[in-house]
């Protein structure tokens, strides 16, 4: 009796996916497809949070007042898109803390690309270009994800982020066309942060045995060797455009096809850099426990405050 | 390391004079003044709103999604409060 109850729910749900129709909050979902969604969403939160690291390190040194400004803002909108997505995943039912530990703790994972160091002011430029790009490809689609806190998180994500990749091309383009030691950073700065924008779609399609599941389910739309291609079919000819080289030898372009054709991934750095042991990975968490660890005393200083005034107007 | 987490708020923003407060998400803050500040700096950084609610989330009282026919459908099949249910001679204006 049960098993068929069961049974009917699920392809009650099925339908509704596959009718466009949102799921909210209260509605009914399989076990899986909640967990499916607590993993993707916090981890998608972590990479917005720890994502602002590489950034902040430049933030005091920016060339001038008005970089530092859009560093700023953009530092800032990281913050709020974390915000935004542990607030989606608590409709699921997670602990918003508890996901926050898992990252610290080490089994909660987030974009690998934030493991790789900011060694000159080029790499933000590289960042808002390469890696907002990146994720821009990733987020639009989830705009149209299945479950409606996590579509419209990223809705609002979409619109603030296009800003991100826009100064990060401004930043790379006036290095580019500037003096030829400024034209060698952004050259290094690409260099150096291509293959691991790269990575940021995930493994080959062949390799990647939970997708099928997630497109079923409408929380993903496009596979990730699919979103790799159109991201390298729309960045090559920007970095032509200003005058910069792609770092890859086998990179050229199908006139058949119309797409790109680039050289092999190398998965194995990949994987080293996921398991931990990328050039920052201990560093960004030890910043993030550090962060969560000193501020402990203002968190429960300031409930202690609320309690007490609450105390005082009852009485 | 476990201390009481804050608590969840709700918040609403409206966007401009004449328009209602819609709910835009959620934050966690100690009190209503830092929710209220903390939606500010969350929900409105490129000027979505000139006007902030927020309510502590355990305190919404949501309808039930397994209730939803009982509630709602009695209306579907009541076409005649729309006005497109009635028939208007042809040449009759100002209806």
């Amino acid at each position: 009796m049960k098993e068929t109850n069961l049974e009917a729910l699920e392809t009650a749900f099925q339908a509704k996916i596959d009718k466009d129709i949102r799921i909210e909050p209260k509605d009914w979902m399989p076990e899986e497809y909640r967990k499916t969604l607590i993993r993707q969403i916090s981890q998608h939160a972590h990479s917005e949070i720890v994502g602002m690291l590489p950034e902040g390190n430049w933030i005091t040194r920016a060339p001038n007042l008005r970089r530092k400004a859009v560093l700023l803002a953009k530092v800032q909108d990281e913050a709020g898109h974390g915000l935004y997505l542990y607030s989606a995943v608590e409709t699921l039912g997670a602990d918003r803390e508890a996901t926050i530990d898992d990252l610290h703790s080490g089994k909660a994972k987030y974009s690998s690309i934030f493991n790789y160091p900011t060694l000159s002011w080029a790499d933000m430029g590289a960042i808002g270009w390469l890696v907002d790009g990146a994720a821009i490809m990733n987020q639009v689609p989830l705009c149209r994800c299945s479950y409606g806190p996590y579509a419209r998180a990223m809705v609002r994500v979409c619109k603030e982020e296009s800003f991100h990749q826009r100064q990060g091309f401004e930043i790379m383009s006036t290095l580019a066309n500037g003096t030829p030691i400024q034209k060698a950073l952004a050259q290094d700065a690409l260099n150096r942060f291509w293959w691991p924008a790269l990575m940021m779609f995930g493994p080959n399609d062949s390799d990647s045995p939970h997708s099928q599941q997630s497109m079923d389910w409408k929380i993903k739309r496009f596979s990730n060797d699919e979103l790799r291609q159109t991201f390298v079919d729309v960045t090559v000819p920007q970095a032509e455009m200003i005058g910069l080289t792609i770092p890859d030898p086998d990179l050229k372009f199908n006139e058949e096809t119309g797409h790109y054709e680039f050289g092999a991934i190398n998965w194995d750095e990949f994987w080293e850099v996921v398991k931990g042991n990328g050039p920052c990975n201990a560093d960004r968490i030890a910043a993030r426990r550090n962060a969560k660890e000193n501020g402990q005393w203002v968190r429960e200083a300031a409930m202690a405050h609320e309690e007490k005034r609450k105390a005082k107007q009852a009485s | 390391m476990s201390t009481k987490e804050w608590p969840l708020w709700e918040v609403f923003i409206r966007s401009k004079q004449g328009l209602n407060h819609k709910h835009v998400g959620s934050l966690r803050a100690p009190d209503a003044q830092l929710a209220i500040e903390n939606a500010r700096d969350v929900y409105t950084r490129r000027n979505e709103g000139i006007s902030i609610w927020v309510i502590p989330s355990s305190e919404i009282v949501a309808s039930d999604p397994d209730d939803s026919d009982s509630l709602f459908e009695p209306a579907a099949s009541k076409v005649y409060r729309h006005p497109t249910f009635y028939d208007v001679p042809d040449g009759i204006s100002h209806m």
